[in-house]
């Protein structure tokens, strides 16, 4: 009886300690939180903001076009209502929305306490709800951009016509580029490095199967676009002329970085909401997923094809078809894992006994609505169709069908499966039933007439149009379907927002679902109050006292003896415990780097160069605090007792640590935005005879001793690391010292190139691209010194030691990326013009 | 030396045969633009670079088919019927020799798709 009671006050006592450190800041503070489930609350709805913001447009420029010849909007608002409406729609809520419902999700479905950096989701939300406003705020200044959410120059780079609104495009969205690759490093990190024990790859949830597909996607899709950007806004703001034909660019490299980009967005959009899909669809035929091999199979299938089709949004480019060939193939084979995962889904529901709820619903129409998308995309991916459809409103109608139906309706349909997780309610049935038949019926009627409409001729992105050529009937059809299906949209916006205080609480997994995420209790921040040991893909159908377990403390992590956050570290493959990590907590550093860094963007846009400066500094400083105060702290003990009999090492360095791994991920991003500023030397090389245009290059000797001169600094820094792992910490230091002067050395060494030859960018594309390579390698010298410094500063504190080394090795790592690109940059720079 | 590589344990080898797709998919592209743009400076013909490619697609399939030879074999040679979802490292073996084997049956599928303009188009027509 006195055991029980100790045991039982114990559990309360480990309960309270628990709740203590991770309860939420109160007041205005409450805001400086970086809990998963709070950042991905806000990052939801403020996605979810957006995209009502973007509906509103739609509307407009709906209201614009009901009948011929209007007057509602002027020609230049109408320019700036679809530009924007597109831009939010894609880079503000499709991408985010995924992202947002992952941070929430993610923890309690892997069964951890928290994703790895919990203060890196809080950074990224800030930086995409700045960026989100600065972008939408535009239009209300009539500066928003206009010419279309793909900017293709030469029209976007007419400053005349673009005004200041392509800036604000380029500079707000390579801000919140920079928060998407953030989510991405959290996700790819969380997923692989932080499931509860026991959960091995073959039995992860599908969820984050998918979002470990499309996270990878994010690292090599989003670069090429920030490359473009770089390019784009050097054009504008420096004239440099990438895109200008007459002095040797080609807009069509813009279109390549870009569509590099926007076709693999399209599946990064499309994967998430299809992994909603694979949670939900078990749940209601109250089986497991039939076939979950095959989902594997389509989700990394339709990763890597998506990649081989950014060309069929160029077919009319006159590229040689046999290039078009080639994307147009690759195009139709992506239909085999798409078709698959649907497949999945009607087995599932077959061998199931399907109940069918509301959130089915919205599944089932979304992809009815999908498939009809998807056969069009079929036709499309046709060059000799497209040739006919491109830029007409079939196109318009075959991405609404893709995205409306892959998209938004099964992130509806998630809304209305996950709600209780968030406020321990269901939404309205009945409410819900409405909304779906006014979105699904709104939907078609607005949007199939728009198949006929561009068959008929109508070209996209046109204000007007006369009254005789046959299109007034379909777009007056298209008009009143746009307003029912908002009307749905509507209906479900008042469903979330009005009061449900009188409505009793749902049970704790009140559709019975089976899967780890419905552990999660609303009222509570700690994620789990105890991480489980999994032995099932859905534990909570095949593991009996699981939750009871798992609320009584009974598995590991029960407690926060150190009054620390702490997450648990798994392996890759077999989820076996390695490491009990300190994550950070609560900080206003995140909103301050954020916005300081938003303030670079912004104050870039409107050419205030000392603003600029300042808010790089702020930034800067910023980050340097956020590291030194809040990463590779030396712990007071090594050791942990994580509960039952297990002990666990509370410090990690090199690959065995998360900080590793993040920064491997962070430069394969990094690399393959530098792959792409290559790809546009070569680019510029095969499009002219003689791609130097009789301009000096930066000549042999230069670059080479750049080029030397990195690998030397690469090397001390490989002996720095040995030096301070065997302890000798003078030789370590002396070598990191020596290091940043010979990193200065090769940043000079780079530059001297093109300064002495007298290369001028503004004048020929061949100076610019030589400069902006030149430039891009350079500034990452100039971080590896920061990072060499910070290091030796480090070692003279005491923080970096042989034990505790990571920082170390990971800026070690950050030279191997650099050693690479710097061969590559400054090899290809100074050799590249003799050998052509 | 050995013939056939050991198995291993690691997550990357389920990419194989996507990785195999990708790289002739990027071979296919580049050596056809850059042929078509340089046409007048190069010394051999369209139909050359077409049979060149095509043996780049023997190449391919014939990697994919040994990436797929290796899963089979991770997977047991097919012993055990998916899916696979047992708590034991044996289980997620099976598990990943049978999605990586589903994923080289895919990329060999879509190598082929991809070489097929190779049988078709016979010129640099823009």
């Amino acid at each position: 009886m006195t055991n029980g009671t100790t045991s039982k006050d114990m559990a309360e006592t480990q309960e309270d300690e628990l709740r203590r450190v991770w309860a939420n800041p109160k007041g205005w503070r409450y805001w400086t939180s970086v809990n998963n489930t709070q950042i991905g609350l806000w990052y939801g709805s403020a996605a979810f903001i957006f995209m009502l913001f973007a509906g509103v447009l739609a509307l407009l420029v709906r209201l614009q076009l009901a009948v011929p010849d209007n007057d509602f909007l002027s020609a230049d608002l109408f320019n700036q209502a679809f530009t924007l409406h597109g831009t939010v729609m894609m880079f503000l809520f499709a991408v985010p929305i995924f992202e947002a419902v992952a941070i929430f999700l993610l923890p309690s479905m892997l069964g951890a306490r928290e994703l790895p950096f919990p203060r890196l989701s809080a950074f990224g939300f800030w930086s995409f709800a700045l960026g989100g406003v600065f972008v939408c705020g535009s239009i209300f200044f009539n500066a928003a951009p206009n010419s279309g959410w793909f900017m293709y120059p030469p029209l976007a780079t007419d400053k005349e016509y673009s005004g200041i609104g392509a800036d604000i495009w380029l500079l707000g969205l390579s801000f919140i580029e920079v928060a998407s690759i953030a989510a991405a490093v959290e996700l790819i990190v969380g997923i692989m490095k932080c499931r509860a024990p026991g959960m091995r790859i073959n039995m992860m949830p599908l969820f984050a199967w998918y979002l470990l597909i499309v996270a990878g996607m994010i690292l090599f899709a989003f670069p090429p676009l920030i490359a473009g950007d770089i390019l784009f806004e050097m054009e504008r703001m420096f004239d440099w002329p990438f895109f200008d034909a007459e002095r040797g660019g080609d807009p069509l490299l813009w279109q390549h970085l870009f569509w590099i980009f926007g076709h693999p967005e399209v599946y990064i959009i499309f994967l998430p909401a299809i992994a909603l899909m694979a949670m939900i669809v078990p749940t209601f035929a109250q089986r497991p997923i039939v076939g979950y091999s095959w989902i594997v199979l389509a989700a990394v299938g339709t990763g890597f094809l998506s990649f081989g089709l950014w060309v069929h949004h160029m077919f009319t480019t006159g590229l040689p078809q046999i290039s078009l060939a080639f994307f147009s193939a690759a195009s139709e084979a992506v239909a085999i894992p798409t078709g698959v995962q649907i497949f999945v889904f009607i087995a599932t529901m077959l061998a199931g006994r399907v109940i069918f709820s509301l959130p089915m619903l919205f599944g089932a129409g979304g992809l009815a609505i999908f498939v009809i998308g998807g056969l069009t995309g079929v036709m499309v991916a046709l060059a000799p169709f497209d040739w006919q459809a491109h830029d007409t409103y079939f196109v318009v109608a075959h991405l609404h069908y893709v995205l409306i139906g892959g998209m938004l309706f099964p992130v509806v349909a998630g809304i209305y499966y996950y709600y209780p997780l968030i406020d321990g309610r269901k939404l309205s049935d009945r409410i819900g039933r409405i909304a779906f038949w006014l979105m699904f019926i709104g939907f078609n009627t607005g949007f199939f007439p728009m198949h006929l409409t561009g068959l008929r001729g109508m070209p996209r992105r046109v204000f007007t149009y006369p009254a005789e050529v046959g299109w007034d009937l379909l777009n007056l059809i298209s008009t009143v379907g746009a307003f029912i299906f908002a009307s749905g949209v509507a209906l479900i916006v008042i469903d979330i927002l009005r009061p449900k205080s009188r409505k009793p609480e749902a049970e704790m997994n009140p559709w019975n679902a089976g899967t780890l995420e419905w552990i999660s209790e609303p009222e509570e921040n700690w994620g789990v109050r105890s991480i489980p040991i999994i032995s099932s893909r859905y534990p909570l159908w095949d593991q009996p006292g699981l939750i009871e377990d798992i609320k009584k403390g009974r598995f590991y992590l029960p407690d926060a003896q150190d009054g620390r956050r702490e997450t648990l570290v798994t392996s890759v493959l077999d989820a076996e415990p390695l490491q009990c990590l300190r994550v950070g907590g609560t900080s206003y550093l995140t909103i301050v780097s954020a916005f300081s860094l938003g303030g670079v963007f912004i104050a870039l846009t409107f050419h205030w160069w000392l603003l600029t400066v300042l808010f790089g500094i702020v930034t800067l400083g910023t980050i340097l605090i956020w590291l030194w105060t809040g990463t590779s702290e030396i712990p007071e003990r090594n050791e942990r007792d994580i509960g039952l009999g297990v002990t666990l090492p509370v410090y990690a360095s090199g690959p065995a640590s998360v900080g590793w791994w993040a920064m491997f991920i962070t430069m394969a991003g990094d690399g393959t935005a530098f792959a792409s500023l290559m790809f546009g030397y070569f680019f510029y090389w095969t499009i002219h005879p003689d791609f130097t245009a009789g301009l000096p290059g930066p000549g042999v000797v230069w670059p080479l001793a750049a080029v030397a001169l990195f690998a030397i600094a690469w090397l001390v820094m490989l002996l720095a690391r040995h030096a301070n792992a065997k302890d000798r910490l003078r030789l370590a230091r002396l070598c990191l010292f020596c290091s940043v002067f010979v990193t200065l050395a090769a940043c000079l060494a780079g530059l001297a190139g093109p300064t002495l030859h007298r290369m001028q960018p503004t004048v020929h594309v061949y100076p610019a691209i030589v400069w902006v390579i030149c430039l891009w390698t350079v500034l990452h010298g100039l971080v590896a010194i920061i990072m060499q410094l910070y290091c030796l500063a480090g070692s003279f504190t005491g923080r970096l030691t042989a034990n505790y080394d990571a920082d170390l090795r990971n800026v070690v790592l950050y030279w191997h990326f650099l050693v690479i690109t710097a061969l590559t940059s400054f090899g290809v720079l100074g050799l590249f013009p003799e050998v052509s | 030396m050995r013939l056939i590589p050991k198995e291993v344990e690691t997550l990357w080898t389920l990419f194989t045969g996507p990785v195999v797709w990708a790289l002739h998919f990027l071979a296919c592209y580049i050596a056809a633009a850059v042929y078509c743009a340089k046409a007048s400076q190069v010394s051999f013909s369209f139909g050359t670079l077409r049979l060149s490619l095509f043996a780049m697609t023997a190449v391919a399939l014939a990697a994919i088919l040994v990436a797929a030879w290796l899963s089979w074999r991770q997977w047991g040679f097919g012993s055990g019927d998916p899916p696979h979802d047992a708590p034991t490292r044996q289980d997620r073996l099976l598990f990943q020799g049978f999605a990586t084997l589903l994923l080289s049956g895919l990329s060999f599928v879509a190598v082929i798709f991809v070489s097929v303009p190779l049988l078709f188009i016979e010129v640099c027509a823009r």
